[in-house]
């Protein structure tokens, strides 16, 4: 029989704001354990929560740009649950009424095949603290820095049908996340999260299989393996004649394999009901067309303008508009240069080889928008010819210094002089004779050969159209 | 003169011609509570030191002409509203060690009105009870007869204010907590409408149904107190952002024409007492007499309201003292085994058994396949208990009705029966679950002496309607002027 694997998703995504979710305490990152803590974060007896606005203006963004439909009314509720990270003994979330519901996220697979994912729903929550084990003793110490920090959960649709399509909605929601800028989307960091809930079901059939809940997927490739090998665990469980049980998994990355944590008989019941500390939250349609208004432009319309601006192959677009930072970089440099093409393949080929070789992200590159636009000018007006840019961008990295610079400093400038370059084409010519009578008797390919020789003699700075010319016409 | 046993309007005139100093008044009240309170036991700790150095700030306050209504009044305060730098146990031995860093609203605005805190008093453990015997520090004795209870669960709050151990007392009211120890006590007690009052720094017992309010000796008193601590706190969420009114300015004694409503279904209740209708009866004639209208009204779904409250309240602080785990603050057992054990332990030396109980009570009544049938539906109840309240105010503009259904029963009487101490809450509970100001102002005593209180309920942030009407009852009668004799060893 054949499978057919059903997959959702549930991504926790932290929200960028300056103040925790109900307390008006730092979220910054890599402080001292317990100094961006209050009585409020700290869950002491009596403090009350004071709902961040910014918090649900951003739930709001990612719920408009995954055409969400946004509650006018909706609530807080309490999980209950004990934990020495958790304060107050339960996480102020939200549960019967979300904030947004019944959108959707659109994705391109790497064949070019698009797909749209339903999302069930987002809400708003908090964070937990930190559990910090002491290796050399057994003692646990707990830091409530991160307890307060805004969450965000975006539920999908059962929709995904494969780890390729789950690691593409995962790309796709990160980057919404990152152009709304609400969320560093960092899932090293944990400031972007994923649990994977997979059933198997024979295809072409209806009913959902027994899921398994996956969970400790903290990077991408994680998601994609541990589904994988959640798909064939459950199809083996099947072929030999087994039940699928309903459990969460905990994948171990070192041992490339899942191992049960729980199964539906230890599930925690976390007793959910209305938080009365907080009121209900009511958002009338102003709000919402005013956040709407100051939405910035997303992914898929980005790329749409990319093919319809710059006339870029859907390839270019696509990775172009992978991340905002990468759009923003291409366009600066874009508005500087004639050919949008000749931008594109630079950025994705030269600069991106260099940072992916050097584990720097966009806004780390050492090369300006407008440095590269300066090397890539010199290009098309001829300067320099786009072998000798490449010396000159090494260089740019290597120095700091800009692309004319270093053209003018080591003589770069390309020779566009016919006659000089004939002077070396003839001699070429006169020095290779046997060279000459293959390429006469039908060897093209010697073709390259000549041009070789051309640049070597005028240290590549030969125009490579020129040399072409010449070399056709002399060669007959 | 006995500078303890005046009102807070009385001394205030005394500071303000300067006839007596806030010194003097907060001394003669600290040797009251010295004298008087290793039998009453009302507080939990005496704040004598603070309590001097507010009276001399008062003091300078006065002499400078900044003087406020309640500069230099001694106040006691109910052991779970946070003040900063002085425990604050909830009668419970989980949090006996724990002193908060941080104020309570409430405390905020007494500090600025320039009262003197003179204490913490004793409660049941958490609020949760209605005779503070379920206090995990002591058992507070009713000053109209030691063997009885004060009521609770503010049960130091109102012996504090019957025994003249302070001028006025902060309480808390989830289902009757301030209006039946009132009631028991002899004294006024007022429960504002759910959002009047700040709630930050008032720890939770049920936070949708917990709203801090006075306890005083005459209704004067009260007004002036509440007035010290309404109003919209960005801190509280549920604070209700509206003007309160000046409660104390505004107080008229003129009840003709008011509609009363008498509810049919109160005055079928079984297991009152005789003493309590007869009294309830009386007053019932006394606002007639003086012109006002008796309208029958009904509420159909009090009949639900005990086994609503004690779903909801129940489920709330089951969630509320989870936070006490031994992992950060108050008690924690440090004997062997790991986390859980840690916890368990934690909890069952430090809760109560009364505590322990609602937590079981409202942990079952959230789980899963029970929150439909108990909880939802128990907040369904309490959409229908609102409901006859709006229904109710169209006919009437202010409800009559007993408090408890006896006077102060004796100590011990009812603990091993906590089934029959939640009936007791019968006629208090229905205001909490609805969110309506409601109010217990002494109405007359049983045939043995003790104090019996009158019940008024207004509408959402009608409290000056029913502050008027008691004020009136109060005029009308002398019932607040009979105190206490205390039987000192």
């Amino acid at each position: 029989m054949e499978f057919e694997p059903v997959i959702g998703l549930e991504v926790h995504a932290q929200l960028k704001t300056n103040t925790k979710i109900f307390c008006s305490c730092s979220t910054k990152f890599g402080a001292d354990p317990n100094t961006h803590v209050c009585p409020v974060c700290l869950g002491m007896p009596g403090v009350l929560p004071v709902l961040n606005k910014t918090v649900v203006e951003y739930a709001m963004r990612m719920a408009l740009a995954t055409d969400c439909t946004i509650a006018h009314q909706s609530r807080f509720a309490r999980k209950n649950y004990f934990y020495p990270d958790l304060p107050k003994g339960y996480q102020i979330s939200q549960y019967e009424l979300p904030i947004a519901e019944h959108g959707h996220v659109n994705i391109t697979m790497e064949d070019g095949t698009k797909k749209r994912i339903g999302i069930t729903r987002i809400h708003m929550e908090e964070d937990a603290g930190k559990l910090i084990h002491d290796p050399t003793r057994p003692v646990s110490r707990v830091d409530f820095n991160r307890t307060g920090t805004p969450l965000i959960e975006i539920v999908s649709e059962p929709d995904i049908r494969s780890p390729e399509e789950a690691g593409a909605y995962l790309r796709q929601v990160r980057s919404i996340l990152r152009y709304l800028g609400i969320s560093d989307g960092n899932m090293e960091e944990g400031s972007f999260r994923c649990d994977a809930n997979v059933s198997i079901r024979p295809r072409g059939t209806e009913p959902f299989g027994t899921r398994a809940e996956l969970k400790n997927l903290n990077s991408f490739k994680y998601v994609e393996s541990a589904i994988a090998y959640e798909i064939k665990r459950q199809k083996m469980v099947i072929g030999d004649g087994g039940d699928v049980v309903q459990e969460t998994r905990l994948w171990d990355s070192a041992g490339n394999r899942s191992i049960s944590m729980r199964g539906k008989e230890e599930a925690h019941d976390y007793r959910y009901f209305p938080d009365p500390d907080l009121v209900p939250l009511v958002i009338d349609d102003e709000w919402i067309e005013s956040v709407r208004k100051r939405l910035p432009e997303l992914p898929e319309a980005r790329k749409a303008r990319f093919l319809d601006e710059y006339a870029l192959p859907e390839y270019d677009a696509d990775i172009l508009t992978s991340a905002k930072e990468l759009a923003d970089y291409f366009e600066d440099c874009a508005k500087e240069v004639e050919n949008p093409k000749i931008v594109s393949n630079w950025v994705m080929g030269t600069l991106l080889g260099l940072l992916n070789a050097e584990g720097k992200s966009i806004e780390e590159s050492p090369v300006s928008p407008a440095q590269l636009a300066e090397l890539l000018i010199l290009i098309e007006t001829s300067v320099i010819s786009g072998k000798i840019a490449k010396t000159v961008f090494d260089e740019m990295v290597k120095s700091g210094k800009a692309a004319k610079a270093i053209v003018e400093e080591k003589g770069l400038v390309q020779v566009t002089d016919e006659s000089a370059i004939e002077a070396v084409v003839d001699q070429v010519i006169d020095a290779n004779p046997a060279e000459v009578e293959k390429f006469k008797a039908g060897n093209a390919k010697l073709m390259g050969f000549f041009v070789g020789q051309v640049m070597r003699e005028t240290k590549g700075k030969a125009n490579p159209q020129i040399v072409n010319k010449l070399l056709k016409k002399k060669l007959g | 003169m006995d500078l303890h046993a005046l009102t807070i309007h009385d001394a205030h005139e005394l500071l303000k011609n300067k006839k007596i100093s806030a010194k003097e008044l907060v001394s003669s009240v600290i040797d009251r509570i010295e004298t008087v309170d290793p039998v009453v036991d009302a507080y939990i700790t005496i704040t004598k030191e603070i309590a001097l150095a507010q009276a001399e700030i008062a003091d300078k306050t006065i002499s400078s002409g900044k003087m406020k209504k309640l500069t230099g009044i001694p106040i006691a305060i109910k052991d779970l509203i946070c003040t900063k730098g002085v425990p604050t146990t909830c009668a419970s031995k989980i949090l006996e060690n724990f002193t908060p860093p941080y104020d309570a609203t409430v405390m905020e605005k007494l500090n600025a009105a320039g009262a003197v805190m003179v204490g913490k008093v004793n409660m049941d453990e958490f609020a949760m009870g209605s005779s503070t015997e379920n206090s995990g520090i002591k058992i507070t004795k009713n000053p109209w007869e030691q063997s009885r209870v004060p009521g609770g669960s503010s049960g130091g709050s109102a012996a504090a204010v019957a025994a003249d151990m302070c001028l006025g007392a902060l309480g808390s009211d989830t289902g009757g907590s301030i209006r039946q120890p009132a009631s028991h006590c002899g004294v006024v007690g007022v429960k504002p409408t759910y959002g009047r009052v700040s709630r930050f720094g008032l720890v939770a017992f049920a936070s949708s149904l917990d709203q801090i309010g006075p306890l005083t000796k005459d209704v004067r008193d009260a007004a002036i107190l509440l007035n010290a601590i309404s109003g919209y706190d960005a801190k509280d969420s549920t604070s209700v952002d509206t003007d309160t009114p000046d409660y104390h300015a505004l107080l008229s004694d003129d009840v003709k024409g008011l509609k009363i409503g008498i509810p049919k279904e109160y005055h079928t209740t079984k297991g009152v007492s005789a003493d309590v209708l007869s009294a309830v009866q009386n007053a019932m004639a006394v606002f007639k007499n003086a012109g006002a209208k008796l309208v029958d009204i009904s509420l159909p779904h009090a009949q639900y309201a005990i086994a609503a409250y004690y779903l909801i309240a129940p489920a709330e602080a089951s969630s509320n003292l989870a936070r006490y785990d031994g992992v950060k603050y108050g008690l924690r057992d440090s004997g062997p085994g790991g986390l859980i054990d840690m916890y368990k332990n934690t909890r069952s030396i430090g809760f109560g058994p009364e505590v322990q109980r609602r937590i079981l009570l409202g942990t079952y009544a959230l789980s899963a396949g029970y929150y439909d049938a108990y909880y939802k539906k128990a907040s369904q109840i309490r959409t229908l208990i609102k409901r006859d309240f709006m229904r109710a105010f169209d006919a009437c503009d202010l409800i009559l009705a007993p408090v408890a259904p006896t006077p102060a029963f004796k100590i011990g009487e009812n603990i091993d029966d906590p089934l029959n101490m939640y009936l007791t809450d019968i006629f208090t509970l229905s205001a909490n679950l609805a969110g309506i100001p409601g109010l217990s102002v002494p109405c007359g005593f049983s045939e043995s002496g003790l104090p019996i209180g009158l019940q008024l309920m207004g509408t959402y942030f009608d409290e000056q309607r029913i502050l008027n009407a008691a004020y009136f009852f109060e005029q009308a009668t002398d019932f607040h002027h009979k105190k206490p004799r205390l039987k000192i060893l």
